[in-house]
C-alpha cells in the first residue's frame, strides 16, 4: 500500500514538472514580454534594461535552470507588471474563484447525480429522455454560449440579475448557474451509464432473487458499485476548482484566478502565468491522488491488488 | 397432493418475439426435477419469469402458483417474501453473481435479516453455520472476506449457503456447475443433493448436461425452442427416450461402457426464435419428420408411465425391449 502511494506520488511530481516545463517553453517562444509590457514604442535601451532586470537576456536553458532552482527554494517570481510576488497576486484571487466553483460543484453533484440515477432507473421513460436531452445540450453548448444566453435572458430581457461584476451575491448566480449546469449535465450522463451498467450485472439479479426489496437493491447493491466510476469524474471536477472558470470569469468580469490568467497570458507576465499553471497542476494531481485513494476505499478488488503490489 | 409450484401456460415474449410458448410444469414438495435443453431453449427464462426477475420489457402471460397462490403480477412486496424465502435461486457464473464490494458476511446476513429476522451476533453465528455446512474451511476468518478472494467453486458454495439462509421449499439451480472445473462440478452437485435431502427441499436443476440431470433428478423435462418436448422419470428417459430430440441429446453422449461408437451429432442448429418453423420446431432437424410435422405444433401428450411427449412420431422401443 505504501509503495503503491510512493509510486503515485513520484508520478505526480513528474506530471507537475512536465506541466511547468511545457508552460515555460511555450510562453517564451510565443512572444517577448519586454515588448508586451513596455509597449512597441519604448526606446530600445529601455527594453534592453527590462530584459536585463528580469533575466530575459540569458539563454533560455539558463533561464529554465534558474527558474527551477527558484521553485526549489519556494520562490515563484514576481509579476513583471507591478513587481509584487506572483504567488501573492494569485492567492488574492483564489477566494473569488472558489466563491464560484465550490457552489457550482455542489450544483453539479446535487443535480447531476440524482438526475443520472433517476434516468437510469426509469430508462426509456419520458423523464429519462428529457434528462438526457438536457444533458446532451448541457455539455455540447460551450460555456460562453450558455453564459451569454443566461445574460440575455436574466440580465437583459428580464432584468432580474446583473450581467457582470462582483458587488453582491446576486452577481454570482449566473456564473454559478453556467458552471453548474454544464457540469451537472456531464455528471448526469456519466452516472446514468454507470448505473445502467451496474443494473445489468448478475449480482443485481442475485440480490433480487434473494428477496431484497428493489429500493434496497438500488441503495445497498447498485449505488456502491456505481460510485466507483463516478468518482473519476468527480475527481476531475475537484481538480478544476481553481482553474475551471477561466471562460466564465471572463464573460462575467469576475475577478478570479481565471481572469488573472487570461490577462497575464495576454501580457506575457511570465511569473504569474507559471504560478497559476503550477497551482492548477498541483490541484489536478492532488485530486487524482485522492481519487486513487477513494478507489481503494470503494473497491476491495483494488485494495488487495494494491497491497500485493 | 397439490404441487408446491404449478406453472401453467407460461408464455414469455421479448420485444414481441415469443421465446416461451406455454410451459406446463408441476413441482412437487421435495421433488428434484431436471430441465435440459440447449442454450436459448427457455430453461432459465421459465424460472426468471416465474419469480418476476425478467426485465420490464419482457411480456409474461400464463400462471405460476405457489401453494395455490398466484405469483405472476403479484405486488413486489409479495414477491420479496417468496424470493429467497420460499423459492431460492442460484446462478451459472458464481464469480459475478455475488456483489464485489460487499463482504460475504454482509451478503449472507442480508438474507438472514430479511427472511429469518436474525441480526447482529445471532446472524453471524447462523452465517458461520451455513458456511460450515456448505464446506467453506476456516469460515470464521473468511466471513469478512470479499467474493474475489474465493475460488469459483467456493463462491458457488457461498451462493448455496445464501440460498439456504431463507430455508426455502424450492431451490432453482440454474446451470450451477457450468462455469466450474469437472472435479468441482461433482463436489457442488454432491453438496446440492446432500442439502436437498437434509432440508427436504425441492430442487429444479437447469442444465444442458444430461448426465448431471440424470444423476441428481427424479424427473426430467426436455425443452426445445421454448417448449417442453418430453417429460419422463429420469431413468426411463435415458433408457428409452421417445422424442427424436431427446434421442439426439442422449446419442451425443459418450457411453460409459460397451463398445466405442461414433458420437451422433444433431444436424443443424437451434432455430432463431424470430423465425420459428410453423410446425414442430425440431422438424427441420429431425430424421423422422413427415409432412404432418410441419403442419402444426404437436401438443405435449400424456402417456402411460408418467410420461409425456410432444411428437407425432415418438420413437418408442417395442414394449418387450423397453421392459428389459
Amino acid at each position: 500500500m505504501l509503495r503503491f502511494f510512493a509510486i503515485r506520488f513520484a508520478r505526480a511530481l513528474l506530471t507537475i514538472a512536465l506541466v511547468v516545463t511545457f508552460a515555460f517553453i511555450v510562453l517564451r517562444l510565443s512572444g517577448d514580454p519586454a515588448l508586451m509590457i513596455m509597449g512597441p514604442e519604448a526606446p530600445p535601451e529601455v527594453i534592453e534594461a527590462f530584459r536585463k532586470a528580469w533575466g530575459l537576456d540569458h539563454p533560455i536553458w539558463v533561464q529554465y535552470l534558474d527558474y527551477f532552482k527558484a521553485i526549489g527554494q519556494g520562490e515563484l517570481g514576481r509579476s513583471m507588471r507591478d513587481g509584487r510576488p506572483a504567488i501573492q497576486l494569485v492567492i488574492e484571487r483564489i477566494p473569488a474563484t472558489l466563491a464560484l466553483t465550490i457552489p457550482a460543484f455542489l450544483v453539479k453533484v446535487l443535480l447531476g447525480i440524482p438526475a443520472g440515477i433517476y434516468a437510469a432507473l426509469h430508462r426509456g421513460s419520458a423523464i429519462d429522455r428529457a434528462v438526457m436531452i438536457t444533458a446532451v445540450a448541457g455539455f455540447t453548448v460551450p460555456s460562453f454560449v450558455l453564459a451569454l444566453l443566461l445574460v440575455l435572458i436574466f440580465a437583459v430581457q428580464l432584468g432580474w440579475l446583473p450581467s457582470g461584476g462582483q458587488d453582491s451575491w446576486r452577481h454570482a448566480i449566473l456564473p454559478i448557474a453556467t458552471l453548474g449546469f454544464g457540469g451537472a449535465a456531464v455528471l448526469a450522463r456519466f452516472t446514468r451509464s454507470a448505473m445502467l451498467e451496474i443494473l445489468g450485472q448478475p449480482y443485481i439479479r442475485t440480490a433480487s432473487a434473494k428477496g431484497v426489496p428493489w429500493r434496497r437493491v438500488i441503495t445497498d447493491h447498485a449505488l456502491p458499485n456505481a460510485a466507483i466510476p463516478t468518482v473519476t469524474i468527480l475527481g476531475f471536477m475537484v481538480g478544476s476548482l481553481i482553474a475551471g472558470a477561466v471562460v466564465v470569469e471572463s464573460v462575467f468580469s469576475w475577478p478570479g484566478v481565471g481572469r488573472l490568467l487570461v490577462v497575464a497570458v495576454a501580457n506575457r507576465d511570465l511569473a504569474v502565468v507559471q504560478c497559476i499553471l503550477l497551482l492548477v497542476a498541483m490541484t489536478m494531481v492532488t485530486s487524482n491522488l485522492i481519487v486513487d485513494f477513494l478507489y481503494g476505499l470503494l473497491d476491495p478488488r483494488l485494495r488487495s491488488k494494491g497491497a500485493a503490489a | 397432493m397439490a404441487p408446491l409450484v404449478r406453472i401453467s401456460g407460461l408464455k414469455v415474449a421479448f420485444d414481441g418475439t415469443p421465446v416461451l410458448h406455454g410451459i406446463d410444469l408441476d413441482i412437487g414438495k421435495g421433488e428434484a426435477v431436471g430441465l435440459v435443453g440447449e442454450s436459448g431453449s427457455g430453461k432459465s427464462v421459465t424460472w426468471l419469469a416465474a419469480l418476476g426477475l425478467l426485465p420490464a420489457k419482457a411480456k409474461v402471460a400464463g400462471s405460476v402458483q405457489l401453494d395455490g397462490r398466484e405469483l405472476l403480477g403479484a405486488p413486489g412486496a409479495v414477491l420479496d417474501q417468496v424470493r429467497g424465502r420460499r423459492i431460492a435461486m442460484i446462478f451459472q457464473d458464481p464469480a459475478s453473481a455475488l456483489n464485489p464490494v460487499l463482504t460475504i458476511r454482509r451478503q449472507l446476513c442480508e438474507s438472514l435479516a430479511l427472511h429469518r429476522a436474525l441480526h447482529g451476533e445471532a446472524a453471524r453465528i447462523e452465517a458461520l453455520r451455513l458456511l460450515d455446512l456448505v464446506g467453506i474451511p476456516d469460515a470464521a476468518r473468511r466471513l469478512s472476506a470479499y467474493p474475489h478472494e474465493f475460488s469459483g467453486g467456493q463462491v458457488q458454495r457461498i451462493m448455496i449457503a445464501m440460498a439456504l439462509a431463507g430455508q426455502p421449499d424450492l431451490l432453482i439451480a440454474d446451470e450451477p456447475t457450468t462455469a466450474l472445473d469437472a472435479t468441482i462440478q461433482a463436489q457442488i452437485l454432491d453438496l446440492l443433493s446432500a442439502v436437498r435431502r437434509e432440508f427436504n427441499m425441492a430442487m429444479v436443476l437447469i442444465s444442458h448436461d444430461l448426465g448431471v440431470v440424470a444423476e441428481n433428478c427424479d424427473r426430467v423435462c426436455v425443452m426445445y425452442a421454448g417448449r417442453i418436448v418430453e417429460r419422463a422419470p429420469a431413468t426411463r428417459l435415458f433408457d428409452d427416450p421417445w422424442h427424436p430430440y431427446a434421442q439426439g441429446l442422449i446419442g451425443a453422449l459418450p457411453p460409459l461402457d460397451g463398445a466405442r461408437r461414433r458420437l451422433q451429432a444433431i444436424p443443424g442448429t437451434v432455430p432463431d426464435p424470430r423465425t420459428l418453423p410453423s410446425g414442430c420446431a425440431f422438424a427441420p432437424r429431425c430424421h423422422h419428420a413427415g409432412d404432418d410435422c410441419h403442419a402444426g405444433v404437436p401438443p405435449l401428450a400424456p402417456s402411460e408411465q408418467e410420461r409425456a411427449v410432444a411428437c407425432l412420431r415418438p420413437q418408442r422401443l417395442p414394449v418387450e425391449l423397453a421392459a428389459e
